[in-house]
This record gives structure tokens, C-alpha cells and sequence, in this order.
């Protein structure tokens, strides 16, 4: 029956399918490409020399920690319309009328999004390396931070998997995800220095994940001090386990969530 | 022995619409049985039901022996599914969304691949295997999607109106193809709009409208309750009018309509075809010459509007063969 294993093979099966679209349409892959490119550009140039930062360090290298953050959440856009087009097609109810697991076509989907993630991050990076910004640290933790750029990004696409199910058709998918995923960067750190929020959205700041996730990024990219952190809080202080700590959370209440969601969602 | 697919009571309403309002159908193994009524009149709701796509709000139905309510992932194995939008990956090749649907049936890769091929050939479409089904014309995916349906050979196969939206010439050939399935014995359920298609394909006709049983029995059977056939025969002069009644009202012993002044001549006629020799000699022995002389039959259309009051093809208010995310 639905084993994990079965499971995992209906989703590898699923995966594979959805990987074969960006072959027959490349196309989709030019929002992949363009817009890492065009955000690593567009930061860097238009806030790069606008924004000073206290302590006299470069704010291009500064920035690229939140670019690689937001560029990556923004990923999971493509989770939430291709499941939310995906519910449109009479596909889905064959797939919901054959023996396989239900969690299998969300599993499939979240899983070939990360290979588009995996795409921009290495965009970005080649971009990100041309206008001068360095990895400071270890090849090995910026390696870890890439990982968990990705991670978290993964576990993130399944908040968007269940937008894409909740919404009643595709072309809302873009709007809802930006009332999601524009509040969730600019009330955090990666655009600006943590300093710059005072008060209660001080807090929200630095307990927003995507506060931490930036940290972390920079951390282990070797692009700020951690000794130089203006924060007490326990999320800044440990970025990289608050981060973890809420990729598992995000899986753990999302997951069921959406299959629950996509149970309903054509019955 | 039990059927096959069997449904009791079933009942399900969308908001104040019912869609399903104590359905009852049967099929023995091996049958065709097809579940006939206009737009809106349950069949796609009642097909949701059987192939575990929806739970019914009342009511009970089993698939070969399996609950459909309480086993639903054993009801899908022995299940193949294919409805009126072929329901195929578009950017996947024919060939590909085979492999892909007997995969997701639990096929290990390479009996997948085997089956698919297999029916890629039986059902013509091998040149266009490589292609992706967006390329496909209408009838030719209609045809990948009933492959679909059949990668693991299953017991009980529904087809939701296999044929709508097709042009004549394909709708022929997916008749062809059904034709052939049902001589392999799977027991099949079919719900169609078409009078032609239950006619031509179903050993047990169900017509339902507004979720309920209107009417059941073998195309014949259906025919029956309106009457049996009838010579129906045009004149050459409406000088002959009374000498052809009263030939033919001899002929039959039946009660014979011809209206004055009009050159048509209506009898039942009891014995069929015999009926019409036998009057076509003894009009000719008359010398009554004749424009036209048919035997005609009732069609289905006939009986729908003798049991509904409304026509089939005349489509109520609330459309279920098109159903939207909202709707279904």
C-alpha cells in the first residue's frame, strides 16, 4: 500500500514529469536565469552605493546574503503555479483515481522545484562573483551555506505548494505568493542592516526566519562578523539551528496540510 | 452472483443542487452498462462516486467485490479511468505518459515500457509515440487517454463520455476500440449523452436525469415501452389512400393511421419485417405504387422524451459535463 517507499517512487515517477516540461519548454527557464540576474544587478547597483553601512564594510557583499534569500523563496512561486495549473487539468483526477500515493504528486512537485533553485543559486553566485562580491569563509561552509539556502528554500515551497491548491486558479498564484513573500523579506535583514528597525518590528525582524536565513548566509559566505552581531536574540545568535529549526517546522505543518488540501481540493 | 459495479442510494448535493438523489445502478461482469441522461443530469457526479474521486453524502457502491467508500486505494487497482478531457500530461510524448500512468499503477520501469508500447501499438497510435500528446489531434488523445485506462488490464473500466467533442470519424473509431474491450471482458461503464452511442455499445441501458433512475433495461427493452415498430409507407397518388389502409390494416390486423387528404400510411406492425413483405406483396398485387416504404424503429431519443417530457439533446440549466474547480 503507501509505504514510504512507494511513496518515494510515485514521487521520483512524478518528479521525472515534471522535469520533462522544462525540456519540451525551455522557455520556463528564462524567469529561472533572468531574474537572479536582474535582482543581483539591480540591488547591487541601485541600493549598493545609496546604503552605508556603520561599520565601513562593503554593502554589495553585504546585500548578496539577502539576494540569495529572497531570489530563493521566490522559487517556490513555480511550486504553487504548477500545482495550482496542474489542478486545473483533468490529469489530476486520473492521478487521484490510479493506486498511487496522494502525497506523491506534492512531494514530486516540491522536489523537481529544487532543481530550478539549484539553477538561480549558481546564477546568482557567477553574477554575484562578477560585480565583485566574495566568498570571505571556507570553500566548505560556503558550500553549507548554499545547502541551506536550499533547505530552507524547500521547506518554504511547501507553504507555496498550499497556496497553489488553495487558490481558485493559476493566475491568482502570483499575487497571493507576493503578499507572502514581499513582507517576509523586507521585514528582515536582507536588505538592511538589523540596526535600522527599532521597537516591536525590531523583534519581528530579528525572529522572522528569513532574518536568520540571511544571517546565516552571510556567516558562512564569510560576508559579515558574527562577533560584530547588534543582537541578543537567540535567533541571530544561532542562525544557522533557528533556520533548521524552521525548515523542519515548515515541513512538519505544511506537508499534511496540503495533502490534506489537495484531497479536498477535487473532492 | 453479484455485479460487477453496483451503486445503492447514492446521494450528493453540491449546496441546494442535487446532483445524485438516491442513485441505483448495476452492472454484471463482463456487460457494457450505460448511464444516459442529458447535461446535468448526475452522470459525472455518479462516475466521480465510483472511481473514488468523490464520497458521496449518502449511499453505497462497490467496485469487484471492493467497497468504494471504505477501500478506496483496492477499488483503484482494479480500476481504469477515462473521461472526456484526456486526462494526459501534454508536454509528456504518448509513449511517455504511458510509461508514467503504469509506473503510478505500481509497474516496475521496464514492464511499463513494455505495456506501453503494447498499446501504443494496438491502438495505432505508434508513429506518434515519440510525439508530445499536444500534438496529438482530438481523437488521437482521446485514444492515448483510454490506453491510459488499460495499462493493467483492470477489471472495471469507466469511460465518461469517451466520445463527446469528437468528430464523427473519430467517434467510429473509438467505437471500434470500445467494441474490442468489451470482447476482452472487462465489465465497463459508460455514461454518455448520445442515443446512438448507448444503443450501439451497452447490453444494459440506465437513463437518469436529475440524479435519479428514469428508466433501465436493454436498448430493446426501452424501445419496447413505447411501442414496437411500424410500417410507415408514402404514396405515389393519394388516390390509393384507402385501398393502402385498408391492404395493409389487413395485413397487420392492427389499427392503421392515415390521415385524408395527406399520401402517408402508419400500422404497427406486429411481426416486423414479416409484416412489411407481406404488405409490400399485397400492395403490389393492388398496383398501388409507392414513393417510400420503411420499417421504422423507435430511436432512444423517442423513449427519453416519452419518459422525461424533454428532449435529450435539450440541455438543462445546470451543465455537470463540464466541471470546474468550484463545482465538482
Amino acid at each position: 500500500m503507501n509505504t514510504p517507499i512507494r511513496t518515494l517512487k510515485d514521487s521520483a515517477v512524478i518528479a521525472e514529469r515534471n522535469l520533462v516540461k522544462v525540456k519540451r519548454v525551455p522557455v520556463l527557464l528564462v524567469y529561472v536565469l533572468l531574474s537572479p540576474i536582474m535582482f543581483v544587478l539591480l540591488f547591487s547597483f541601485v541600493f549598493g552605493g545609496a546604503i552605508e553601512l556603520g561599520d565601513g564594510s562593503s554593502y554589495r557583499e553585504f546585500l548578496m546574503g539577502g539576494v540569495f534569500a529572497m531570489t530563493v523563496l521566490f522559487g517556490g512561486i513555480f511550486t504553487a503555479s504548477g500545482l495550482a495549473e496542474d489542478m486545473q487539468k483533468g490529469l489530476i483526477d486520473r492521478f487521484r483515481s490510479l493506486p498511487m500515493s496522494h502525497a506523491a504528486v506534492l512531494i514530486g512537485r516540491t522536489a523537481s522545484d529544487v532543481s530550478y533553485n539549484i539553477l538561480s543559486l549558481i546564477v546568482m553566485g557567477l553574477t554575484g562573483l562578477l560585480v565583485g562580491w566574495r566568498v570571505q569563509g571556507s570553500l566548505l561552509d560556503a558550500l553549507a551555506g548554499f545547502a541551506l539556502l536550499l533547505v530552507f528554500a524547500y521547506a518554504f515551497s511547501w507553504i507555496m505548494a498550499y497556496i497553489g491548491l488553495l487558490v481558485p486558479s493559476p493566475e491568482v498564484v502570483n499575487n497571493s505568493s507576493y503578499l507572502v513573500i514581499m513582507p517576509l523579506t523586507f521585514l528582515s535583514n536582507a536588505f538592511v542592516p538589523l540596526e535600522s528597525f527599532s521597537g516591536l518590528l525590531r523583534h519581528i525582524v530579528e525572529w522572522n526566519p528569513v532574518s536568520a536565513l540571511t544571517q546565516a548566509a552571510r556567516e558562512l559566505f564569510g560576508n559579515t562578523d558574527p562577533s560584530a552581531l547588534a543582537s541578543t536574540a537567540w535567533s541571530m545568535e544561532h542562525p544557522v539551528a533557528y533556520t533548521l529549526i524552521w525548515t523542519a517546522a515548515l515541513v512538519v505543518v505544511f506537508l499534511p496540510l496540503s495533502v490534506r488540501q489537495y484531497r479536498r481540493a477535487t473532492g | 452472483m453479484t455485479a460487477t459495479i453496483q451503486a445503492h442510494g447514492l446521494v450528493k448535493t453540491y449546496g441546494r443542487a442535487w446532483a445524485l438523489d438516491g442513485l441505483d445502478l448495476s452492472a454484471e461482469q463482463g456487460t457494457v452498462l450505460a448511464l444516459l441522461g442529458p447535461n446535468g443530469a448526475g452522470k459525472t457526479t455518479a462516475v466521480r462516486v465510483l472511481t473514488t474521486l468523490v464520497k458521496p453524502d449518502e449511499g453505497s457502491a462497490e467496485l469487484a467485490g471492493i467497497d468504494v467508500l471504505t477501500r478506496p486505494e483496492q477499488a483503484r487497482r482494479n480500476l481504469g479511468l477515462s473521461g472526456q478531457y484526456a486526462a494526459v500530461d501534454e508536454y509528456l510524448t504518448g509513449f511517455e505518459n504511458l510509461v508514467m500512468i503504469g509506473r503510478l499503477y505500481g509497474l516496475r520501469r521496464a514492464q511499463a515500457r513494455d505495456r506501453a508500447a503494447e498499446l501504443l501499438e494496438q491502438f495505432s497510435l505508434t508513429d506518434a509515440a515519440g510525439k508530445p500528446s499536444k500534438d496529438y489531434s482530438g481523437g488521437m488523445r482521446r485514444r492515448l487517454d483510454l490506453a491510459a485506462a488499460l495499462i493493467v488490464r483492470p477489471p472495471v473500466l469507466v469511460l465518461d463520455e469517451p466520445t463527446t467533442g469528437l468528430d464523427p470519424r473519430s467517434r467510429i473509431e473509438t467505437w471500434g476500440v470500445i467494441r474490442d474491450l468489451i470482447a476482452s471482458g472487462t465489465t465497463l461503464l459508460l455514461t454518455t449523452q448520445y442515443l446512438e452511442e448507448a444503443d450501439q455499445l451497452a447490453d444494459k441501458i440506465t437513463v437518469i436525469d436529475h440524479g435519479r433512475v428514469i428508466a433501465e433495461g436493454s436498448a430493446t427493452d426501452l424501445k419496447a415501452r413505447i411501442g414496437g415498430e411500424r410500417i410507415e409507407l408514402t404514396l405515389a397518388d393519394p388516390a390509393d389512400l384507402r385501398l393502402a389502409a385498408r391492404t395493409v390494416g389487413s395485413v397487420t390486423g392492427t389499427e392503421v393511421y392515415s390521415e385524408a387528404g395527406s399520401s402517408t400510411v402508419t400500422a404497427p406492425a406486429p411481426h416486423g419485417a414479416e409484416s412489411l413483405m407481406t404488405a409490400l406483396r399485397e400492395l403490389d398485387t393492388q398496383n398501388v405504387r409507392l414513393l417510400d416504404l420503411g420499417l421504422r424503429r423507435p430511436t432512444l431519443d423517442d423513449v427519453f422524451l416519452s419518459l422525461t417530457g424533454h428532449s435529450a439533446e435539450q440541455a438543462p440549466t445546470n451543465d455537470d459535463s463540464t466541471p470546474t474547480k468550484d463545482n465538482r
